[in-house]
């Protein structure tokens, strides 16, 4: 097997034995209902996720996306409550803001020549009180088409629901596996995560790409930051804390190598999915705490960055070549 | 002998007079260089020649302070290696630039990939891959991960790439260091139909008999300059070692020696120490108040062999005796607790602390040796570098000042301060002299001796024969990895030692 | 390059330091009283101090990590984890002392961890040490149980807000620690052998120097010192908040150290200049709740002053400010042989 899908693979099995795990002993668990839940109360991570999958497969790290989530909620509600824009005016510019803020965060890593966790920690500052200065309060959002989009959903069989936000994850995946396996720009990525040097060498424009990466994290931010708001029907400066990390662990649990260069985008999906169960299991237990979700993350999260260790120091080129001559 | 004009040919490329300064260092001064179509230009020389300041001039890396470049007869400029590659000049650099996580197909055509409505046609690509790689014989599946093949297979995946997308030049910067014996036939038949293509084909390796199997003709560059161009056909093997180490060496002529004194008694005892794959087991004995030089060309396992000794690689057979006792040596910090120093060859990686001060630079050693909590107060750390400033004359406005931004041959000088500074019983010296001015080298060979009356035992490895020749009691010989001779009394002359790092390569002179 | 003395003063830091205590004192004329009261100091800079000693204990031990080309980002979460376990034990009725040195005995064994994954398994640091700033939080609620653990312990009350000479207990504590460690760095080798390591790991090889141990010592002593501002900061409140207690502190922490001037790539570091970056923080914190802002408006402020450094710092800026010193070789070119 090729050893870059040797974590996914261990993440996959993970997955499949501790969701059987749990169906057999919580049998409601096995539903299109609990499915269709695990989608939407997860969309807002996955899609944060898969902008983070593309920043950590190019080497780099983006600790904002937490912050712009809470920054686009309460621009969003600001827009609507206060300017009295329509909803989707309003995600138009929510997007414009955040894509021209990760592009200028793209822009300080190239140009400034600094570690990317340090310039999207300043993003992540100006982000959070960004978003404190524009309303310190939570602001509730009324309007009709929160209400529209919030009753939509795709009856499942089983009764699950398919609602509009666990869709735009869905859209947003499947977005994001082409873009990372099938343009020029996501052969780019993962170049840049190989060997900048080398890419550099072979002709990849290093600053076009590392600006449109944390663009393109960061617009995935603001749209998880729109999904967030129509999940919530609210807008706070503090809401999705340290979404930024458990969307790191999703990331890396998928299979994504922290130092860049290999990962998948359905890794992520697969490793998102594995923190709803790890919450969805600790809801249906009853007697277990919330806080095991964090230290069951963080265990998981040091299982991968270990097994990733020794998968990718332990193989040697090994592959057989037939030379004619 | 002078290049041999082609009739009516005009070479594909040709440098003249390139000179390129770095601050006070002219790394290259006025050297000319030419290729031809379906030639085989070998460029030899030693660390710090010239070579790779000149392979980055002709691919764009760097910008030459005077002279010019003229491809097929017109002067060009590149303003960085891309300029180059697509005006027609592409690279094979020894460490693979490639990228080891992705497919083969994907490191032939990034950046250059077939797209529908923005989508790779993966299928279209991996079909051309698989065409491409054909024609150099080889049948690899395309779409596994470069990093999952050999070095030899990825060398080939890169002149690949670089032939597609340049197609005129081709500049192999030793492609053949990390390859075995068969992966090098496979390499040579590759360069062998690119060469029938009618490809230039730049060649720069140590490896002398692979220039005489190679390559049509060989310019040598030595401390900057170019000693000359030769037609293989013409030359043997020890004229053109000769011309590597300093064409002024005349057979018979023999530099004064100062290395002739009395030793004592054993010092340091190395038996059977090896590494596979880095060092064949060898035997060497040092004793007080002896220099015992190291010469070999690049990659004959020089370096290597102080590197075990020094335990900087941990070897995997031998024994040490330090004064007749037996050590154990499988780090730095032991080598040093048994008194070894290390002068390494390049001062910038392994050498200097380039933002410390020169005090803290000369005394780090003897601190780490003292441990965390001896702590060598200000007074003593002041006295100390002054003292071995002083006997070294190392010459700095300020000992407070960075070391960075000493001359090359004070920097050299400090890091000689520091070993002397834990009382050394065995140093060992790699290439002290290089990239330092002429006129320093007399001083540091002066040095050596100094040392060495002071009764240390010394081991010197270096290119530069007249002074190996100069200081050595003792003279061992390394090649391909092994060593092959040990000179001592008259037989260390440069004309010996030629011979003997050149031996069995003249066979394949023709 | 001499660190001790007062050389300090003429560092751009202070004045900055300055300038914002001016700013502050043109806000709130009486920024500068200070009154003597129930045998303690009071006053809006006696609580610059006192606010600031946590991110400055913080700081104290993130100097040395980042000199040797780390960074810690697990100090809040062993913050939390320190004031859950001290908290739970007082309230379980162990001793306080004993707890105040379990507490700090958890801190010492979370930066072991990291100091492990960072030389045992060579991992990267920012990488070790995110394994327990995810973890580290759900630890200290297992411990807590998911609630603030009050407490009316003597001696953990002292801790976060006593007073000794005058002074609040975390100034003391904070002043003993910065003294401390820079003793016991400047007295010994090991500031010069941190530095060695952190300016070129290779060359500190060649030289004898074990890196190992100086690493694990390193990252053993961030975790400490995060385990006393734990202890400070849970003393403060009277109780342990695993959710809140050091959220976002590492952060801090790490930009007052990037403001003290130790550089993120490694070498010469000042521990007295990290504490000088601390209160340059918090007395921007203190400036902003007096002129009546929101406090996350610090928030903006903060970055505001990262993307400043950062400018300051980049090769971009240092090729704008020196030209003519031209640097001999390009970085970034490929590598050939030499």
């Amino acid at each position: 097997m090729n050893r870059s899908l040797r974590p996914l693979a261990a993440t996959a099995t993970i997955f499949v034995l501790a969701y059987l795990a749990a169906v057999s002993q919580h049998p409601g668990m096995l539903s299109t209902r609990v499915l269709g839940n695990f989608l939407t109360d997860n969309a807002f991570l996955g899609i944060a996720a898969v902008g983070m999958t593309f920043v950590i497969i190019s080497g780099g790290i983006d600790l904002s996306v937490g912050a712009v989530i809470g920054f686009t909620t309460v621009l969003i509600a600001v827009l609507i409550m206060w300017v009295g824009l329509h909803p989707l005016v309003a995600f138009a510019i929510a997007l414009a803001v955040s894509a021209l803020f990760g592009a200028c965060m793209g822009a300080a890593i190239h140009y400034l020549k600094v570690p990317s966790f340090i310039v999207t920690l300043a993003g992540m500052f100006l982000a959070r009180g960004g978003a404190s200065v524009l309303s310190p309060d939570s602001i509730g959002i009324k309007h009709e088409f929160y209400s529209t989009i919030s009753k939509s959903y795709l009856l499942m069989p089983g009764g699950g629901r398919l609602t509009v936000i666990g869709g735009i994850m869905i859209a947003v995946f499947l977005f994001g596996i082409v873009l990372a396996h099938r343009t020029r720009f996501g052969s780019y990525v993962y170049a840049l995560g190989g060997n900048e040097t080398s890419a550099a060498l072979m002709g990849v424009p290093v600053a076009r790409t590392t600006i449109q990466i944390y663009m393109l994290s960061s617009t995935l931010a603001g749209l998880a930051g729109i999904v967030f708001s129509l999940y919530t029907s609210a807008g706070y400066s503090l809401s999705a804390l340290g979404v930024e990390l458990d969307a790191i662990a999703a990331v890396v649990i998928g299979g994504t190598l922290l130092t860049g260069g290999y990962g998948f985008v359905a890794g992520t999906f697969v490793g998102v999915m594995l923190q709803g169960l790890v919450q969805t299991y600790i809801v249906f237990d009853g007697s277990l705490s919330s806080w095991w979700t964090k230290i069951v993350i963080g265990a998981l999260l040091f299982m991968f960055i270990l097994l990733q260790r020794l998968v990718f120091t332990a193989s040697a080129p090994s592959r057989k070549v037939l030379w004619k001559t | 002998m002078p290049n041999i004009p082609r009739d009516g040919l005009e070479p594909v490329l040709r440098a003249r007079k390139i000179t390129k300064i770095f601050g006070r260092h002219r790394a290259l001064d006025d050297v000319d260089f030419d290729i031809y179509g379906g030639e085989v230009h070998a460029l030899l020389g030693e660390n710090g020649a010239g070579k790779s300041t000149l392979i980055k001039i002709l691919t764009g890396a760097y910008q030459p302070d005077e002279g010019e470049i003229l491809l097929a007869g017109q002067p060009v400029s590149f303003r960085d290696p891309l300029q180059a590659q697509a005006k027609g000049i592409g690279t094979v650099y020894q460490e693979v630039n490639l990228l080891p996580n992705r497919s083969v197909a994907e490191n032939l055509f990034l950046g250059h990939q077939p797209t529908r409505f923005g989508i790779v046609q993966r299928k279209a690509i991996e079909a051309k891959a698989r065409d491409v790689l054909a024609t150099y014989g080889l049948e690899i599946d395309v779409r596994a991960e470069l990093g999952s093949y050999s070095v030899a297979v990825q060398q080939v995946v890169a002149i690949a790439r670089a032939v597609e997308l340049s197609g005129k030049v081709l500049v192999l910067d030793e492609p053949t260091a990390s390859l075995d014996h068969n992966e090098v036939r496979k390499m040579f038949e590759v360069v062998e139909r690119l060469k029938a293509r009618g490809l230039a084909i730049v060649f720069i390796t140590h490896f002398l008999d692979q220039v005489f199997e190679i390559a049509d003709r060989v310019t040598v560059l030595r401390n900057g300059r170019k000693v000359g161009t030769e037609n293989l056909a013409d030359v043997t093997a020890t004229d053109v070692v000769r011309m590597m180490l300093g064409k002024d060496i005349a057979f018979g002529h023999q530099p004064t020696r100062i290395g002739e004194a009395e030793t004592g008694p054993a010092r340091v005892e190395f038996t059977d120490l090896g590494k596979s794959g880095k060092v064949a087991p060898f035997s060497l004995t040092l004793h007080e108040g002896e220099v015992v030089g190291v010469a070999g060309l690049l990659g004959s396992g020089r370096t290597e062999m102080a590197r075990l000794m020094f335990g900087v690689d941990a070897a995997d057979s031998g024994r040490v005796r330090v004064g007749g006792k037996p050590v154990t040596i499988s780090n730095p910090s032991q080598a040093v607790a048994a008194g070894f120093g290390f002068c390494p060859e390049d001062r910038k990686i392994d050498g200097i602390f380039g933002d410390l001060s020169v005090r803290e630079n000369i005394i780090i050693a003897l601190q780490a040796k003292l441990g965390w909590f001896k702590a060598l107060n200000r007074d003593e750390q002041i006295e100390i570098a002054g003292r071995f400033a002083e006997a070294l004359d190392i010459r700095a406005a300020s000992h407070d000042m960075p070391v960075k931004l000493l001359s090359g041959g004070n920097q050299q000088k400090v890091i000689l301060a520091r070993w002397l500074a834990i009382d050394p019983g065995f140093l060992i010296l790699d290439e002290p002299t290089r990239g330092i001015d002429v006129g320093a080298h007399a001083e540091i060979v002066r040095t050596i001796n100094r040392l060495r009356e002071d009764g240390l035992a010394l081991l010197v490895i270096s290119s530069e024969l007249d002074e190996v020749v100069a200081y050595s009691n003792r003279v061992v010989v390394m090649r391909d990895r092994e060593m092959v001779a040990e000179l001592t009394g008259e037989d260390i002359s440069p004309a010996v030692i030629v011979n003997a790092i050149a031996e069995n390569k003249t066979r394949s002179a023709s | 390059m001499k660190r001790s003395g007062f050389s300090f003063l003429a560092r751009p830091q202070f004045a900055a330091l300055i300038a914002v205590l001016f700013i502050n004192w043109l806000l709130f004329p009486g920024f500068f009283d200070i009154t003597w009261q129930d045998g303690r100091l009071f006053g809006s800079l006696i609580d610059v101090l006192n606010r600031g000693a946590p991110v400055a204990i913080l700081a104290i031990g993130m100097t040395a990590v980042i000199a040797t080309k780390g960074v810690d980002l697990s100090v809040g979460a062993v913050m939390a984890i320190s004031g859950a376990v001290a908290a739970s034990l007082v309230v379980g009725g162990t001793a306080s002392w004993i707890a105040v040195l379990a507490a700090l005995g958890i801190g010492l064994a979370c930066g072991l961890w990291n100091g492990m994954l960072v030389t045992v398994l060579d991992m990267q640091p920012i990488i070790a040490t995110l394994v327990l700033m995810v973890a580290g939080r759900g630890l200290a609620q297992l411990i807590t149980e998911g609630s603030i653990v009050t407490f009316s312990d003597p001696l953990l009350i002292f801790i976060g807000t006593g007073s000794f000479l005058g002074f609040p207990m975390p100034v003391v504590i904070a002043f003993v620690l910065l003294v401390g460690s820079t003793l016991a760095v400047r007295r010994t080798a090991l500031g010069l052998l941190i530095e060695a390591v952190g300016v070129n790991r290779s060359a500190a090889r060649f030289a004898g120097i074990t890196s190992g141990a100086l690493l694990l010592l390193v990252y053993a002593f961030a975790g400490f010192c995060a385990a006393v501002s734990g202890l400070i900061v849970a003393g403060d409140i009277r109780g342990a908040d695993a959710n809140n207690s050091g959220l976002w502190l590492e952060l801090d922490a790490i930009l007052a150290v990037v403001i003290g001037g130790t550089s993120l790539l490694g070498g010469r570091f000042s521990i007295p200049m990290s504490v000088l970056g601390a209160m340059i923080i918090q007395a921007m914190n203190t400036g902003i709740l007096i002129s009546g802002f929101s406090p996350e408006f610090n928030l903006v402020v903060k970055s505001g002053v990262i993307i400043l450094i950062l400018v300051l710092q980049s090769p971009l800026a240092a090729r704008l400010f020196s030209r003519g010193h031209a640097r001999p070789e390009p970085a970034t070119a490929p590598r050939t042989t030499p």
